[in-house]
């Protein structure tokens, strides 16, 4: 293994046909580290994810993972892994707990291994309650716990978490992110896929911004965020088709300038004091909120799209 | 190749996918006995006892044997055929698509190769299970005449696995169901019906029986029966083995294809 990689990929790329949906990406990632895809639906998360699980084939670069090649030792750096897929693929006939237990049979661990697991797994998730009800009649956080519970039946090294939280309410979400906090402090290394900047920012230590396939920036959430915006925002909407036309206005006030369909970003450094010369110079909008800047906005200033579009 | 170093020590990794669906099964199975045991008895009831009657009177017997014991044979092939297919197609689009629990399995040690061989691995051993049952049911009807009959497991088996490898492998690359009902109404039923299932081949115009040896599950058939009764010389059994065999092997090599390319792209 070099140095404390877990794992490393360069020049990664992932064709289907003629399309190219990663382009030559390069990841290293560290022991205990949680790490983010950050980007939007289509940048090529999933695809990567599915090469860094030993489960797909590149289709050029090379990865190693434990220091092994998926190549050659695909079982072996898989036995190691959990991997919590976009869609939960769960038995939707079977029980709660014969869904982990015979997912563990797959990693060849004994009855009363899988049995002990099963239970401990249930607890750490909330599900124990819900341990003989049939999976088709949990909510779809529950489901979600219960992908993640599953992913750890074979006390993985790293977990691979492709969009945990997608479709699930704030409560579920937080709650599962509290799930999350939990497994890295007992050391797993945690690599997630999301487009959620929020969630980037609350799980990832450092994360890669992708976009069309390519990585366009890396580094520290609050880094990035100093690197590539401004500390605070100004956002104002008007009662207008176009706010197009108040970007020549606005202009003078800020150092940027973003205009979004349905409102315009003023990227400053104090949000208040700027509202306050905007109000000053008889721009009236509808409403304004000043927020601190995230990586929505490290996005936006990137692409110039919104990880939402 | 991806995998093709083991150090992924234990059981079989093809065995775990076998438990599983072992496992699965233990768990659902009650919905599924009543096609597998009851159907062909009904059909056997049915067809041997009142057909039988029927032809008793008019011909008396079917190559030597009264109808009934003469389509009880036929029937352990149509069932492990049906076994075969009703495994084999929606079951694994389930797996691969619309539930995507191979998906889930792919993500451990387990290769595709592997999901594959405990598939087809799991619907041998129901084939065989069923075929011994049947083969037992029609004892009872008295339609068991040879030594050779206790190769009729064997034989139920291999029809199973010449439908069910490469309906997997079709089912594996399949993006809908839509084409699972046409094979159905235009393939299986035809094939049920029409493979000297229910009246010898001699019964058949001339220029249709090149159409009957087509079936595959006229092989199937003929064996079956000239096993239970331990008639015909051995050089053409070979060749309906040979037949199943063919239809298994290309079917499991096209299947370790498609079964890789959906898991692994």
């Amino acid at each position: 293994m070099t140095g404390t990689h877990v794992l490393e990929a360069h020049q990664l790329v992932k064709r289907f046909g003629e399309f190219e949906a990663v382009k030559g990406i390069d990841v290293e990632i560290d022991r205990g580290e949680s790490f983010g895809f950050l980007g939007p639906n289509g940048a090529g998360k999933t695809s990567t994810m599915r090469m860094i699980s030993a489960v797909s084939q590149p289709s050029g670069g090379t990865i190693s993972i434990f220091g092994l090649d998926p190549r050659t030792h695909g079982p072996e750096i898989r036995s190691r892994l959990g991997v919590v897929p976009q869609e939960d693929s769960l038995e939707l006939e079977l029980s709660v707990r014969h869904n982990l237990e015979m997912f563990g049979r797959y990693f060849d661990l004994s009855r009363r291994v899988v049995r002990e697991r099963a239970t401990e797994l249930l607890e750490f998730t909330q599900l124990t309650e819900r341990a003989n009800d049939k999976v088709d009649n949990l909510s779809g956080g529950m489901k979600r716990r219960l992908t993640i519970a599953r992913g750890l039946m074979n006390r993985p090294e790293i977990l691979i978490l492709d969009e945990p939280t997608t479709g699930l309410d704030p409560q579920a979400r937080h709650l599962l992110w509290d799930r999350l906090y939990r497994l890295k402090r007992e050391g797993v290394t945690l690599i997630i896929t999301t487009h959620y900047m929020d969630e980037a920012e609350q799980l990832c230590d450092r994360l890669v911004v992708m976009d069309q396939g390519s990585i366009v920036a890396e580094g520290a959430p609050r880094t990035l965020i100093e690197q590539f915006s401004t500390r605070e925002v100004v956002e104002l909407r008007f009662t207008t088709d176009d706010h197009e036309e108040y970007f020549d206005r606005l202009a003078p006030f800020a150092e940027r300038v973003e205009v979004l369909p349905d409102r315009v970003l003023l990227y400053v450094n104090n949000g208040d004091d700027t509202l306050r010369d905007v109000h000053a110079a008889h721009i009236t909008p509808t409403s304004a909120l000043v927020r601190r800047s995230s990586l929505e906005d490290v996005f936006l200033h990137l692409t110039g799209r919104t990880l939402t579009e | 190749m991806i995998g093709s170093t083991n150090t992924d020590v234990g059981r079989s990794r093809w065995l775990r996918s076998w438990g599983y669906h072992a496992e699965y099964y233990a768990q659902t199975w009650r919905g599924s006995v009543a096609s597998s045991v009851l159907f062909p008895i009904l059909y056997l009831a049915a067809l041997g006892i009142g057909v039988g009657h029927l032809v008793a009177h008019h011909h008396g017997v079917v190559d030597g044997q009264t109808y009934l014991h003469y389509i009880a044979p036929s029937l352990l092939a149509t069932t492990t055929m049906q076994l075969g297919e009703g495994e084999s197609l929606w079951p694994v689009l389930a797996c691969v698509k619309w539930i995507r629990t191979y998906h889930a399995a792919a993500t451990t040690p387990l290769e595709p190769d592997d999901i594959l061989f405990g598939k087809l691995a799991w619907v041998a051993t129901r084939a065989f299970v069923t075929a011994v049952l049947y083969t037992a049911i029609i004892a009872c009807f008295g339609a068991i005449q040879s030594w050779w009959s206790l190769t009729l497991p064997f034989i139920g088996t291999l029809v199973t696995l010449a439908f069910s490898a490469p309906l997997v492998a079709y089912a594996a690359r399949s993006q809908s169901d839509a084409s699972f009902t046409t094979l159905y109404r235009f393939a299986f039923v035809p094939m049920f019906l029409f493979s000297a299932t229910f009246y010898p081949l001699s019964e058949y115009p001339g220029y249709l029986r090149p159409v009957v040896q087509f079936f595959p599950l006229y092989h199937g058939v003929a064996l079956a029966r000239a096993a239970a009764f331990g008639q015909g010389s051995l050089v053409p059994q070979l060749g309906h083995v040979a037949v199943l065999v063919a239809m298994a092997v290309l079917g499991v090599m096209w299947g370790r294809r498609t079964m890789r390319r959906r898991l692994t792209d």
